[in-house]
């Protein structure tokens, strides 16, 4: 398999059950390399990690290879998931099979750029401030983050644990869905799991894929302002384009307001550095890892060990050490999970009046390779769409709306909580038009 | 004259964007254990200005009632099977005896 884009770190396989029947029976899968595989090495496409063979399968691989998927590989990535254009890679960039000289987004970038590329039929990604849904925008697949619960985050490697979950990135919305279902469920090994069938209104033999009919009929879609505002005309201009399709196959439209979503994104880096710094301290070269050929003492050992993360997660892990010193704590770590609860009641109220909330994904086309690298924090802002759904815990699907100048262009369906039905139906019916 | 140095501070805090230096990107490197070269620091002194300057934003969200629908889980404690000694210490830079082997403490 030509590897033409840098979409994978590692190609090697694991055989999906055959005897297994179902839609994913015979599929092949593309595995984000920040999620454990036995016996395949795990990089987070960093240094610190490059050797790391896992000695146990996460969940969700074993959940998939049982369905009969194989796994093909693992895909390239931003540094322990912390960038928005898989260039803080340590294995270097993926490129955007829609368009070699442009980033395929991040931090999944590999996943969605296998896909795109018809490297696997469904790929893996983990979605912490946006980094399934980004990439699928960019690349022109279709990318879910499921509510937070309702899929095991055991055997993902942490970045920040109270906002990610992995999601499925797929050619199509039924595909995407279909391998949703296999993933979802509860798990012993993760206490944050949720059993769909215990929360009130949901449908225990209910079937993502299934949702995946077209029907719009009857919905109603809100609009914020908020998520608009600021964005890329062309890309404004496609998403609106894609909304009057769905109004045209009987969805209604109300205009909503989030004011909280303008201090997400803040609120959103606040809480994934400071989780960051917590995380990656347990990177200190002792159980697995790299470890530097320090003669010094416990302390300068470990300093010297952590050299080799690369500078986005050393930034990262620095701003988050800041945000929760004495002195700091009260000022950016405490308003931040303010900002957090009131995205919530935000997003509370407005499904109170509609059924989904659409916008952009990205509120830019894909950067070119290179554009955003040494400015992080431009890079930061374009996560102002994707970050309040993390804060909020919700699930959120991104789909193909069209392209501008040439150049793929995803609409963001936000549902409320274990509303995973609604957004796949709704996004089935753009991909449809 | 402490009165005059105060009031001073106090002003400088309050119009000016949360400045950083590079003693302080120094400080919080060695409270994370990160070790960073001189290029670092400088580039990092510079960004974090911007980046920290960003994050005021936040001076202005409301207090927020935080209702965290939190329960516990709880399981029996149970022996299960788990990684064997050598799965756990299979990728460990140094052993010895079957244990990890840290760097020396002083």
């Amino acid at each position: 398999m030509a590897d033409d884009h840098n979409a994978f770190i590692t190609e090697a396989t694991i055989d999906g059950d055959a005897d297994a029947d179902g839609p994913l029976a015979d599929a092949t899968v593309a595995v984000k390399d920040n999620i454990s595989t036995a016996g395949i090495r795990t990089t987070c496409g960093s240094e610190m990690l490059a050797d790391y063979v896992p000695p146990y399968s996460a969940t969700v691989v074993d959940r998939l290879t049982d369905a009969g998927a194989t796994v093909v590989g693992k895909t390239n990535m931003d540094e322990f998931g912390m960038g928005t254009t898989t260039e803080t890679s340590a294995f270097g960039p993926t490129r955007n099979p829609a368009d070699p000289e442009r980033v395929p987004g991040g931090s999944s970038g590999g996943s969605a750029a296998a896909v795109a590329a018809g490297e696997a039929d469904v790929a893996l990604g983990s979605d912490t401030g946006g980094s399934v849904r980004c990439p699928a925008a960019f690349c022109g697949v279709v990318g879910i983050k499921p509510t937070y619960g309702l899929v095991s985050r055991y055997g993902l490697i942490a970045y920040a644990n109270s906002l990610e979950q992995i999601g499925p990135i797929a050619g199509t919305v039924e595909e995407a869905a279909a391998a949703l279902d296999v993933i979802a469920g509860p798990d012993p090994n993760d206490g944050t799991t949720r059993d769909v069938s215990e929360i009130d209104g949901a449908d225990p033999d209910g079937s993502y894929a299934a949702a995946a009919d077209g029907d719009v009929d009857g919905l109603t879609i809100g609009i914020p302002a908020e998520l608009f505002d600021g964005a890329d005309e062309r890309v404004v201009e496609t998403v609106e384009a894609a909304i009057a399709d769905l109004e045209a196959r009987g969805a209604e439209t109300a205009e909503i307001s989030l004011p909280s979503v303008e201090h997400a994104v803040q609120a959103y880096y606040v809480i994934a550095m400071a989780e960051a710094s917590s995380n990656l301290a347990r990177f200190d070269g002792v159980r697995y890892g790299h470890r530097s050929e320090s003669d010094g003492n416990w302390n300068e050992s470990f300093a010297e060990t952590r050299e080799a993360f690369g500078p986005e997660v050393k930034r990262r892990i620095l701003l988050g050490t800041y945000a929760l010193s004495a002195g700091y704590h009260d000022k950016y770590y405490e308003k931040a999970q303010d900002a957090r609860a009131w995205v919530r009641q935000d997003f509370d109220e407005a499904f109170e009046a509609v059924d989904v909330i659409a916008s952009p994904t990205m509120p830019v086309l894909p950067f070119e390779l290179g554009e955003s690298l040494e400015d992080p924090l431009r890079m930061y802002l374009a996560d102002a769409n994707t970050t309040p759904v993390n804060l909020a815990n919700l699930p959120a699907i991104s789909v193909p709306a069209g392209e501008a100048d040439g150049l793929p262009v995803g609409l963001q369906l936000v549902g409320p909580k274990f509303g995973e039905e609604t957004v796949i139906r709704a996004a089935s019916a753009v991909e449809e038009r | 004259m402490s009165d005059t140095s105060e009031s001073t501070d106090d002003a400088g805090g309050d119009d000016a964007a949360p400045a950083v230096d590079a003693d302080e990107v120094r400080h919080v490197a060695e409270l994370a254990r990160v070790r960073l070269d001189d290029e670092e620091v400088a580039a990092f002194t510079d960004q974090f200005g911007d980046i920290l300057d960003s994050f005021e934003a936040l001076d202005e969200v409301p207090e927020t009632d935080r209702e965290e629908d939190l329960i516990n889980v709880m399981r029996e404690d149970e022996i299960e099977e788990g990684l064997t000694q050598e799965e756990a210490l299979s990728n460990a830079a140094e052993t010895e005896d079957g244990f990890f082997v840290g760097p020396k403490v002083s």
